[in-house]
């Protein structure tokens, strides 16, 4: 029994007057960043150096890469938070496959990247067969693979000439030319190189329209034809790979797996994603916008230290970052 | 003492609907009353008036030949009228006891008390669902509970405070036959405690069983009141019907050709028992069916949306094999669904991305690049065959009527260009003037020679359009009707159980 339907008969809109909000919404972000550089080069002129901005750019590439691995999860409306210990299990496998096995760049890099995508499978399994919602499930394989990333490493900082348990030194090295992955320029190329590949796949292929559509409605898309779940792994693989490919960069920039070195990435990277999606009045995530999240963060963080902020207090301020940008797209949903 | 309740002159409308003109309503403790009327008729709206849930109607509503006010919930109960909607589920807290779900209203407003005393909240429960002759343990988990116990302990919720009169809201739709029978037994023990109960249902024969008087609606308009006994079932449909409405379906004269999709003893795992049925090429087969009778289910197990337990799916002699919607479009099936902004568009994107969603490979070429331009140029095609009221194809479809939406729904699949098209209530929420363009449409698939499946709960479109009718009822087919040698009256007849 249905009753009357009181039928949406909206009016289509066509508002020409300015809305404030929405001007804000829009070009908030990038008027944020510019507000910012103006302050900072105000405050202290080096700031505005040559050599800064590359600084601050290679200190956002390995965000920025993680960061849209969580976009591709975000597009079909899924959450990974496992990308952080993921970044941190390919950073300890690839130096270890250096220092301990002797195994050139090649094999390190693959074993780094085939670990990763075990994990994003795992995700993927149990979020689209097993039904657990991806926040809790990715929660848990965050712990899990934190753990295996430390019981792998047992606990100790992989280097070059490291002191094995046995008592001998580590004799691997780690290859010339897996340390220059970290160097500028290539640092900033391959963000770049992953930022505009991504981008393209999402707004201009097939595949990309088919997550956002999975993301926007997944019943309708269902009903579409539209393989769903082929997408949703797909979606989980990509964002392990490319939190895979952080791993390896911090790897290449640090010379060493800490413990837990890709952990403090992810609290950013989200923040970066969310603060994406209003760039350009985009209203969903999307790979440019996660740049431009990036770089705000990275300005930020960058620009509060010259002013003598102390780095422990950044936290205060990227989190703040991220609620601003939460609720600015949930507030905008409504 | 019997106390009446009486409704007068009731009207409330809604944007753009009148709900309710001028209906009338009568009843008194100690009788089950019946309400009945299609679909859209009003009989819920009008109950939902009578237990507070709108503020904004007009007329009067008389209890015991007292005038009374009713603006809210609250209202309604303190003169012990009490519902019990058709959606048990979200009247119960699932992962607490049934005593605590019985006793909710009580454990909510405690007053001055700071400790619960559990044993007194289990016993006062058991004590009402004993007065009930109900055997339900007051530890059980609501989760645990069947529907019709659900129903149970609702009721009792509702008796535990002031009730002269109970309305039950659909209460059979979802319950298999013994349960309806042990409902029916609460009805009647209610009864004798003269209790009036109003009793919405849209199935006849046991409206016959368990009432005593009837009232008719149509169209939110009151039809006739009268006592069980001196009416009978046929009458009640006439009743329901009323006139016939004009004529709005277009008549193609079309050669039908062979048979396209045979279906064979097609079971699902939930509602759908035995279903046999054949469509042939440029043929609109009509579901006739009343809401909850599966017609959605088979819908959805056709196009792979819904398990399948046993059956087979034949398109041109040809078995298919569908698990899920994917394989369903890949073998040239389309399904326009019933839950048109929850499942048949994509309300945040835009226009031209639902019409070529289920259909994209046309639209992209190497390395699955998409090609803008013909996408474009195949949107602003479909937007002007169909008449699409929008802006542009940029605009993003949930700025748009439902009317338009459903054209959008049904734009995708033309694209996509399937051999059989189902269509799910597609005129529900849709607006005169678009429901004659989607007649059409659906006509000119036929006339394209397509199968055409059309499921609706709207006999008068189902007699208008379609050339042959399956009636389900409870997940069964169970009679196969010409069309142009049935009528309303029977398609009701046969929808509401008869035999």
């Amino acid at each position: 029994m249905s009753e009357p339907n009181p039928a949406p008969d909206l009016p289509v809109k066509k508002t020409r007057t300015f809305d404030f909000f929405d001007f804000l919404y829009k070009y908030g972000t990038i008027l944020t960043i510019f507000i910012l550089v103006a302050v900072f080069a105000w405050a202290n002129p080096s700031f505005i150096q040559t050599n800064n901005l590359i600084s601050i750019l290679r200190s956002i590439s390995i965000v920025t890469i993680i960061a849209i691995g969580i976009t591709i999860s975000l597009s079909v409306n899924g959450f990974d938070l496992s990308v952080g210990s993921v970044a941190s299990l390919s950073n300890a496998i690839v130096i270890s496959m250096f220092v301990w096995f002797s195994h050139n760049t090649l094999v390190a890099i693959l074993s780094a990247i085939a670990a990763s995508l075990i994990v994003g499978a795992l995700n993927s399994f149990m979020i689209v067969k097993m039904k657990i919602p991806d926040m809790l499930m990715t929660l848990a394989t965050m712990f899990i693979i934190q753990g295996i990333a430390l019981t792998y490493t047992k606990g100790a900082t992989v280097s070059q000439n490291m002191v094995m348990p046995d008592g001998t030194f580590a004799e691997g090295t780690i290859s010339p030319f897996f340390a220059k992955i970290g160097q500028v320029p290539w640092i900033i190329l391959i963000m770049v190189v992953v930022v505009i590949a991504v981008h393209i796949f999402l707004t201009y292929t097939k595949h990309g329209r088919y997550m956002y559509v999975i993301g926007g409605n997944q019943e309708a898309a269902r009903l579409s034809g539209i393989p769903v779940n082929k997408y949703k792994i797909a979606a989980y693989l990509l964002s392990a790979l490319f939190a895979s490919i952080g791993g390896i960069v911090l790897a290449s920039r640090i010379m060493t797996a800490e413990i837990n070195a890709g952990a403090p990435y992810l609290m950013d990277s989200v923040a970066a994603a969310f603060i994406g999606f209003s760039v350009l009045g985009a209203g969903k995530p999307n790979a440019f916008g996660t740049f431009v999240g990036a770089v705000l963060i990275g300005i930020l963080a960058n620009g509060l230290v010259m002013m003598s902020v102390p780095y422990y207090a950044m936290d205060i301020v990227k989190g703040t970052v991220l609620a601003f940008a939460l609720a600015l797209t949930y507030y905008k949903q409504k | 003492m019997a106390i009446t309740l009486e409704m007068k002159n009731i009207s409330i409308e809604f944007p753009g609907v009148k709900a309710l003109d001028n209906v009338d309503f009568k009843t008194e403790t100690g009788e089950v009353h019946a309400l009945i009327g299609a679909n859209g008729a009003g009989k819920s709206t009008l109950m939902k008036v009578l237990s507070g849930a709108y503020h904004h109607f007009t007329g009067e509503i008389f209890l015991d030949g007292e005038k009374i006010n009713i603006q809210s919930p609250k209202d309604a109960q303190d003169y012990g009228i009490q519902i019990v909607y058709q959606e048990v589920d979200t009247a119960l807290i699932p992962y607490l006891s049934v005593g605590e779900n019985i006793m909710l209203n009580e454990t909510v407003n405690m007053g001055k008390k700071t400790f619960m005393n559990w044993k007194e909240v289990h016993r006062k429960a058991a004590d009402i669902l004993k007065t009930m002759n109900v055997d339900v343990s007051t530890r059980k988990l609501a989760s645990e509970l069947t529907l019709a116990e659900k129903q149970m302990v609702l009721i009792a919720r509702s008796l535990l405070q002031e009730c002269k009169f109970l309305i039950l809201d659909e209460p059979t739709a979802p319950l298999s036959n013994k349960e309806t029978s042990e409902l029916f037994r609460i009805v009647r023990e209610l009864k004798k405690q003269n209790v009036g109960v109003i009793f919405i249902s849209h199935r006849l024969p046991e409206l016959f069983e368990i009432c005593d008087e009837i009232t008719v609606m149509r169209n939110g308009q009151f039809v006739i009141n009268e006592q069980i006994a001196q009416t009978s079932q046929n009458k009640v449909v006439e009743h329901m019907l009323g006139r016939k409405l004009e004529d709005q379906f277009p008549k193609l004269n079309v050669e039908i050709g062979e048979t396209v999709l045979e279906v064979k003893g097609l079971h699902d795992t939930g509602k759908i028992k035995n279903m046999n049925l054949e469509v042939k090429a440029a043929e609109i087969v009509g579901l006739a069916g009343l809401v909850g009778a599966g017609k959605t289910e088979l819908c959805k197990a056709l196009f792979g949306a819904e398990k399948v337990k046993s059956g087979e799916i034949f398109l041109r002699g040809k078995k298919l094999k569908i698990n899920t919607p994917y394989d369903a479009v890949k073998q040239g099936m389309a399904l326009v669904p019933e839950e048109r902004r929850k499942e048949g568009v994509l309300v945040t994107e835009t226009v031209a991305t639902n019409l070529t969603a289920a259909s994209l490979k046309r639209f992209s070429g190497v390395f699955s690049f998409l090609n803008f331009k013909a996408e474009k140029q195949k949107a602003a095609e479909v937007i002007t065959s169909l008449g699409i009221k929008t802006p542009s194809a940029e605009t993003k479809v949930q700025n748009l009527s439902g009317g338009n939406q459903q054209k959008v729904a049904i734009g995708k699949w033309l694209i996509a260009d399937a051999d059989v098209y189902v269509f799910d209530e597609p005129t529900k929420g849709v607006d005169v003037g678009a429901k004659k363009d989607i007649f059409e449409l659906i006509s000119g698939l036929a006339q394209r020679g397509k199968a055409v499946i059309y499921a609706s709960c709207e006999l008068s479109e189902i007699i208008g359009i379609t050339d042959r009718v399956y009636v389900i009822y409870d997940g069964e087919a169970v009679k196969e009707l010409d069309t142009n040698s049935t009528s309303e009256e029977e398609l009701l007849f046969y929808s509401t159980g008869g035999k």
